[in-house]
């Protein structure tokens, strides 16, 4: 009989057109939006990923990486005397105005890494040596930057610009993640980093510690935190928080959950509505199918395989349409949108849910169908 | 004193497909409840083909659904092949006229996205065959009939005629021992509903089948061993055809 639920299905073109277009358009609509809000949240967190640090050590009232609270000098060595430390290492991380060769003003935020393990380097360098870092003037920028200080044309190795009436010099072009503000990453020394920037009485923005082995960063972070009084996270947690804020302190997480709910509705209403439809509208042959001796059960199964099926085709179809629209508008890192399978799974569990509710509301409705429908005019 | 029905039954179900005693059905509640079938006495013996005849609305369809267990009498007893259909919990009556039952409907029913060879192999297909065993044997069925050419056509491309044509395939498809059929050549020409119901005869003249056949056509009535008439929700007079029942 899966064979015939399948045709009455397919057959009935018109309504499964519409079933189809409404699962579709929800599935593209939360997957799409989902997407790009998760894209957002990656890119709010680029200033913890572009540095490669297991543990972030910072004021104890820090929201989140970009708000820079600097700290004392001497936290680096108070760091490095709680136990379970390996190394502690000191992080610059500003924003701060570049010169353009045309004498327009472009702001970077820069960041100022230990020169002589370079720890809080980018994962990838293009071009260039990062270990260069420790020549004089010497800066590494990222693509974004090239872009923003006056396209490759103009700046690539060996070129120069200003931070702050500071001459530097272009000696790695690196790979990095965008961050939220949009600004181009440029690297350099810890102590060129502080010398281009104004005076201030504190700059050390964060310490970077990782523990020593048998110890996880989870606990190192907690010990530091428990001895220093100073905030401590890993990596994640650190991410964590960040995200926390921006959907506690900006419309970004409501406006996103509004879209994803109202995908999740228009679906389930348009969806749930015309697969009910549909099965009143065939009444009379489930009718028939029943006084012929098809039991509720497998008239039930025939409405559950409708239902899935045309859900597993309008998933496919959604989601295949939003991975689009994320290679094209998406395509070299323009736009956030990062496609996660949380996401994909989650809106597989939702469809279910659509299509479950509107099987058993149409099964609710076969129980009951009297199959003495049929003999009547 | 009342009679208790069931009291009535000669309990010779070898010899008696169907056995009907006292069956009443109302329709409706309090003022306006109507009663439809006012106490039904009815026996079709086993090889027997019976024309059930009368006026519209005398209850013709009722009965014939009260019998086929997909309306419940409100009182009464019916039999089939010895089971008795009222007491059958709602799904062995399913599987009962599953295994069972052939139906033609007045309306036929035909599912309008399925072709006429998909909708005739339906009863086989909800008994488990196989889709190609039970298509392979709705073709034979419907080639019977003359409709070897119509095999892919959808309902809504067949004529009320081949329309007719496929609900009687369908219900003979599964070789139910019990035909139910209402008005099955309504919509026959008066060649194509001879052979048709010469067909439906020859199934009930089978041993251990039996044929109840609704209808107005008096083109038919040669076919039936009894016609039974039913007035006003009960069985009127029974008269004899020209067989006598095997
Ligand atoms: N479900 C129902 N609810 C209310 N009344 C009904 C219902 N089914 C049938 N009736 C009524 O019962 C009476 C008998 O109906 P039935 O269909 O059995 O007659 P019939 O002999 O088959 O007539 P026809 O020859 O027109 O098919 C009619 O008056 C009809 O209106
Ligand atoms: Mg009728």
């Amino acid at each position: 009989m899966n064979y015939v639920a399948l045709k009455m299905l397919f057959g009935d073109r018109a309504k499964y057109l519409m079933l189809l277009a409404g699962l579709t358009f929800s599935t593209m609509l939360i997957v799409q939006q989902g997407s790009i809000f998760w894209g957002l949240m990656t890119w709010s967190q680029s200033g913890i990923t572009n540095v490669n640090a297991p543990v972030w050590v910072a004021d104890s009232n820090i929201n989140q990486v970009e708000e820079i609270k600097p700290l004392a000098d001497t936290a680096v060595t108070v760091v490095r005397s709680v136990p379970g430390v390996e190394w502690a290492l000191p992080l610059y991380k500003g924003v701060q105005r570049a010169r353009l060769r045309d004498g327009n003003y472009e702001q970077i935020a820069l960041v100022g890494i230990d020169s002589s393990t370079l720890i809080g380097r980018p994962h990838t360098v293009l071009e260039g040596k990062i270990e260069d870092l420790r020549s004089p003037e010497a800066v590494a920028i990222d693509q974004l930057g090239i872009e923003r200080l006056g396209g490759p044309e103009n700046i690539y190795l060996g070129t120069t610009f200003e931070i702050n009436d500071h001459r530097v010099r272009v000696v790695a072009i690196v790979k990095t993640q965008k961050s939220f503000q949009n600004f181009p990453f440029v690297y350099t020394t810890y102590e060129r980093a502080l010398s281009v920037t104004p005076e201030e009485r504190r700059k050390l923005s964060y310490v970077l510690a990782n523990p020593v082995s048998g110890v996880s960063p989870e606990e190192l972070a907690r010990r530091i935190h428990e001895q220093t009084g100073l905030g401590a996270f890993t990596e994640e947690q650190f991410g964590w928080k960040t995200v926390q804020w921006i959907l506690q302190n900006t419309g970004i997480g409501v406006n996103f959950g509004t879209t994803v709910l109202l995908g999740f509705i228009v679906g389930m209403a348009i969806s749930g509505q015309t697969f009910y439809l549909f099965t009143v509208e065939n009444l009379p042959q489930f009718g028939a199918l029943k006084a012929i001796g098809a039991s509720t059960g497998m008239l039930a199964r025939m409405i559950l395989l409708q239902s899935f099926t045309v859900g597993f085709i309008g998933y496919g179809i959604g989601v295949g349409l939003a991975t689009l629209f994320g290679l094209t508008a998406g395509s070299g890192g323009r736009l956030p949108f990062k496609e996660t399978w949380p996401l994909l799974v989650g809106v597989a569990v939702a469809l279910l849910l659509i299509c479950s509710i509107s099987s058993v509301i149409s099964i609710r409705k076969l129980a009951k169908l009297e199959p003495a429908i049929v003999f009547r005019g | 004193m009342s009679q208790n029905p069931v009291s009535t039954f000669d309990n010779d179900s070898a010899h008696w497909l169907v056995q009907a005693r006292g069956v009443t059905k109302s329709f409706g509640e309090g003022a306006i409840r109507i009663p439809v079938l006012k106490g039904v006495d009815l026996d079709v013996a086993r090889g027997e083909v019976l024309l059930l005849v009368g006026p519209s609305g005398s209850g013709k369809t009722t009965l014939l659904s009260v019998i086929a267990g997909i309306l419940e009498s409100d009182e009464g007893e019916v039999r089939i092949l010895g089971e008795s259909i009222p007491e059958l919990s709602a799904s062995d009556k399913t599987k009962f006229r599953r295994d069972h039952l052939g139906f033609i409907f007045q309306q036929y029913h035909l599912l309008p996205t399925l072709t006429a060879v998909e909708n005739a192999a339906v009863p086989l297909l909800i008994r488990g065959v196989s889709k190609h065993d039970a298509l392979a044997q709705a073709e034979a069925v419907l080639g019977n009939m003359g409709m070897g050419e119509r095999l892919a056509a959808l309902p809504t491309r067949l004529s009320g005629g081949e329309q007719q044509r496929v609900a009687i395939a369908r219900a003979l498809v599964g070789n139910p021992k019990l035909l139910l059929c209402d008005e099955p050549t309504a919509s026959l020409d008066g060649e194509t509903g001879h052979r048709i119901v010469q067909q439906l005869h020859d199934v009930g003249k089978q041993p251990d089948r039996a044929v109840i056949i609704v209808t107005h056509d008096t083109r038919i009535f040669e076919f039936g061993d009894r016609i039974v008439h039913m007035e006003d929700g009960r069985v009127d007079q029974i008269q004899h055809g020209q067989e006598e029942p095997g």
